[in-house]
This record gives structure tokens, C-alpha cells and sequence, in this order.
């Protein structure tokens, strides 16, 4: 099987625009969340969120017209220019910029969405109420489908390969790095752009999560203490935004352009809880066997994995099912290993979360420093692995795990090693 | 130039992201001016929304370029 490497990185996250904007922050500790101002939050049970910081570009702003022409952006939602943004920052990063049709063909485009074009869909059903439907624009459609991530990269950068879009809601990012990463294996691409892109910080969404009683309602009036992953006090997942994209490259097509390698992509697993829609299966035998997958397809022990990104969504059921996964998989090397959730910093950012995750795992094998998981407090259980709690750590790390894990018991585990 | 006409310059201005100084009589929205078909139906939506008209899909196939659109508004809006 050809080998997979990564050799581009690129982000849009709540702590900033870019892989060293976000992670310096992360790794200091910071957190992304705050009070909802950008619209009407007062009859909502949640109204915090970790929102991209936009601005002019500079201090880690987000200028999102240094990716998107301003006429462009107006008839999209927001996940797609997140997506534009992440994924010309990792083509930069990997300084592939194919020119040749050979080189267009043989590079993809795989980036996925939980829900796309939510706000849109919502401001253009009030104007089909209010106005009727001869006020529909002609971009109301292509602006909003989740598979328009892709479509817009690929025009952008002239990229003829497969063009794809994963939608598996939380778990997306994963499967569309751990999808991505097969097309090369099996040669139906050399390069392939992937990740997600998320944008559901809008009233609509707000409302649907809270609904589906999944969102934090006890902190909004200290937002940065609400994500607060395997603390007892933990009540839910604060939303994020944004974009993360990886260029992954096939082994030998990265060695003889002399690409920088961050990692290789090397165990990927995916697995069903057939439980139900919402809540993770109680026995947490999905995510089990999702991470044994990728740990067996890497060739590894679990024995050999050093740091986890955990899924840790902050939520009262999910952090402790994960964690017993988690357990059960490392077994009596349970305190040789170390898992931090960075939901507790950037929040949960739905399709978006696996791709920036993986990419905060990819850094943590580069600096040898693992980000912390915030307000860990007090565990609400005892557990022999490393939480991280608070600060970031120092550690060699070689091996890393991470997980993702969606609405309808879809679970995805991607396994990358140094090179 | 009419009142008609700057509103319809200002209109094509904001939509299809161009500089003013091109937004001229003669100007074809698609050859000139870089939009598409979707631009187009939109810049149509958008005369329609102004100047508080219906443009039938007939009528809105003959407007190609600025002043097509501004001759049209003359002659149709109230």
C-alpha cells in the first residue's frame, strides 16, 4: 500500500487565522469562547460561543478577504470561506501550486461539512415567507451545500482530482482526512486537500443544539470556565467555527519535491455505534473498536501511542464513555499515555473539530508540547491518564491518537507518526 | 446620467464587485463586466427589488448590458 505523509497544514479557528496564530495561543492556554453579540441571544438557553476572531489580518486576525474576493464572499456562508482560508494556507504551507494538468489531476479536494449552510438556510427561508420565492437568490444554493467547500478549492486552485465532501456531523474532519488519505493509498490521487469547515454560530443552530440538550447553559456569564471537558462541573459543548485543512501527499511524490513532512498518516478506523442518534452508545464498544482499528491498520500497539486528542466534547455522558473507550484500549499502559480535549480552548467545532484536531495532534509530534484541557478542575472520574489539566506539558511524542466522534453513533479514529 | 441610471450603476457596482468607471452604456454584463449566468438573474433580482418591478424571464433574456437595463427601467418602473 502506498505510504501517506502530511505536508501542509492551514486553520481558521476561535483563537485565530493560521496553524502558529492558533496553536501559540492554545498552547498558552488561552480560550476562544465568549458572549454571543453578533445577534440576539436573549431568549436562548445558550448564548456563548467561540467565534473566529475577524479583523484586518494582523495579531492573528481573520481578514477574510486575503482568501476570497468580497464579491464571492457575499454569496456564501461562512464555512465555505473558512474552507478557502484553511485550504490556501496548507497549500502555501506545502508550496504545492500544481500548474501541469498532470500535477491539476492528480491532486483532490476532500472537505467536509457537519451542517454547511445553516445560517444561510435560515435567512433565506424568512425571505421566502416574507418576500416569496421570486427573492431566492441564484446563490442560495450553491453557497450553502456542504460539497461547495470542495468545489470552491478545486476552482481556486485548479485542482482536477477527486472532488469530495465527507458529511458524518462531528466526525467529519476525521473521515475526510482518513477518506482522503485511502484515494492516495489506492492511487486514485498523489495530493489530496482535506479536512472541514463549519460555520453554526447563528441562532438557529444555537437553538436546534440546545434542543437536543447538548449545548453548556450553566456558564453564560463566564464563557471561557463552560468547556470544561472530564470536569465535574460539566454541562455541555460551547460551538465553535471555522476551518481546518491538511494536504496529504503520497510518500515518495513528497520525498522528490523535497516537501517538509509533519507526519504520516498511518492507522485510520471507522465503526457504527447502531445506538442511537444523539447519545454514544453506554458500553462505548464503538469507540473502542473504532480506535483499535486504526492502532491495528497502523501496525502498532496501543502500547505505542503517546498523546490522544480526545473527541472530550464537554458533554455529562460522552467525556466519561470516551474515556473508558480510551482505558479499555490502553489498558495497563493507561499511565503511560497522555489525552487533552482542545474543545476545552476552541470549542466544539462540529465537522471542522477532527481536522483542527488532527492538525493540533500533528504539532504535538513537531514541538513536543501537548496542549492542556481547560478547567479540568476536578475529574468527575479517576483515571490513570494524563489529562492535562490546565497548562500544556512537555513530552517526546512520536505516535498520536484522534478521535471524533459524531451525532447518528458515527465514530472515527486517525493514528499519524513521525517520519 | 438619470437618477434610473446611477441607481442601476450603484446596483451593478455592489454585485458584480467592478470598478464604477467600467460600468458604462455599452457595457455587457457578461462579456465586459465578468458576471455569469447566476449574476445575471441576480443583477435582475436585484433591478427588480429597487425599482419595485416585475421583470418577466422573457424580458430579463434581452437585458445584456447597462443600458439595456437602464432603458428598460425608464420605460417600466413607476
Amino acid at each position: 500500500m502506498r505510504r501517506v505523509v502530511v505536508t501542509g497544514l492551514g486553520m481558521v479557528t476561535p483563537l485565530g487565522s493560521g496553524v502558529e496564530a492558533t496553536w501559540s495561543r492554545l498552547i498558552a492556554g488561552d480560550s476562544g469562547a465568549s458572549q454571543v453579540t453578533a445577534f440576539d441571544v436573549s431568549d436562548l438557553a445558550c448564548r456563548i460561543a467561540c467565534s473566529v476572531p475577524f479583523g484586518d489580518g494582523s495579531d492573528g486576525t481573520f481578514n477574510p478577504d486575503q482568501w476570497m474576493e468580497t464579491k464571492e464572499q457575499r454569496k456564501v456562508d461562512p464555512f465555505i470561506v473558512y474552507a478557502m482560508a484553511a485550504a490556501g494556507q496548507a497549500l502555501d504551507d506545502a508550496d504545492w501550486h500544481p500548474k501541469s494538468h498532470e500535477d491539476q489531476c492528480a491532486t483532490g479536494v476532500m472537505i467536509g461539512s457537519g451542517i454547511g449552510g445553516i445560517g444561510g438556510i435560515y435567512d433565506a427561508s424568512v425571505t421566502l415567507h416574507d418576500k416569496g420565492p421570486r427573492r431566492i437568490s441564484p446563490f442560495f444554493i450553491p453557497g450553502r451545500i456542504i460539497n461547495l467547500a470542495s468545489g470552491q478549492v478545486s476552482i481556486a486552485h485548479g485542482l482536477k482530482g477527486p472532488n469530495h465532501a465527507v458529511v458524518t456531523a462531528c466526525s467529519t474532519g476525521a473521515h475526510a482526512i482518513g477518506d482522503a488519505a485511502r484515494l492516495i493509498q489506492f492511487g486514485d490521487a498523489d495530493v489530496m486537500v482535506a479536512g472541514g469547515a463549519e460555520s453554526p454560530v447563528n441562532r438557529l443552530a444555537l437553538a436546534g443544539f440546545a434542543a437536543c440538550r447538548a449545548l453548556s447553559t450553566g456558564f453564560n456569564d463566564q464563557p471561557t470556565k463552560a468547556s470544561r471537558p472530564y470536569d465535574k462541573d460539566r454541562d455541555g459543548f460551547v460551538m465553535g467555527e471555522g476551518a481546518g485543512v491538511v494536504v496529504l501527499e503520497e510518500y515518495e511524490h513528497a520525498k522528490a519535491r523535497g516537501a517538509r513532512i509533519y507526519a504520516e498518516v498511518v492507522g485510520y478506523g471507522l465503526t457504527g455505534d447502531a445506538y442511537h442518534i444523539t447519545s454514544p452508545a453506554p458500553d462505548g464498544d464503538g469507540a473502542f473498536r473504532c480506535m483499535s482499528a486504526a492502532v491495528k491498520r497502523a501496525g502498532l500497539q496501543a502500547s505505542d501511542i503517546d498523546y490522544i486528542n480526545a473527541h472530550g466534547t464537554s458533554t455529562p455522558m460522552g467525556d466519561e464513555l470516551e474515556l473508558k473507550a480510551v482505558e479499555r484500549l490502553l489498558g495497563e499502559h493507561a499511565a503511560k499515555a497522555a489525552m487533552s480535549s482542545t474543545k476545552s480552548a476552541v470549542g466544539h467545532l462540529l465537522g471542522a473539530a477532527g481536522a483542527i484536531e488532527a492538525i493540533f495532534s500533528i504539532l504535538t509530534i513537531r514541538d513536543g508540547v501537548m496542549p492542556p484541557t481547560l478547567n479540568l478542575d476536578t475529574p468527575s472520574v479517576e483515571t490513570a491518564i494524563d489529562l492535562v489539566p490546565h497548562e500544556a506539558k512537555r513530552k517526546q511524542v512520536d505516535v498520536v491518537l484522534s478521535n471524533s466522534f459524531g451525532f447518528g453513533g458515527t465514530n472515527a479514529s486517525l493514528v499519524m507518526r513521525r517520519v | 446620467m438619470s437618477d434610473i441610471a446611477e441607481r442601476v450603476k450603484k446596483i451593478v457596482v455592489e454585485h458584480l464587485g467592478v470598478e464604477p468607471e467600467k460600468v458604462v452604456e455599452g457595457a455587457n454584463f457578461i462579456d465586459d463586466l465578468g458576471a455569469d449566468s447566476l449574476d445575471t438573474v441576480e443583477l435582475v433580482m436585484a433591478f427588480e427589488e429597487e425599482f419595485n418591478v416585475e421583470i418577466p424571464d422573457d424580458a430579463a433574456e434581452t437585458i445584456q448590458t447597462v443600458g439595456d437595463a437602464v432603458k428598460f427601467l425608464e420605460k417600466n418602473s413607476a
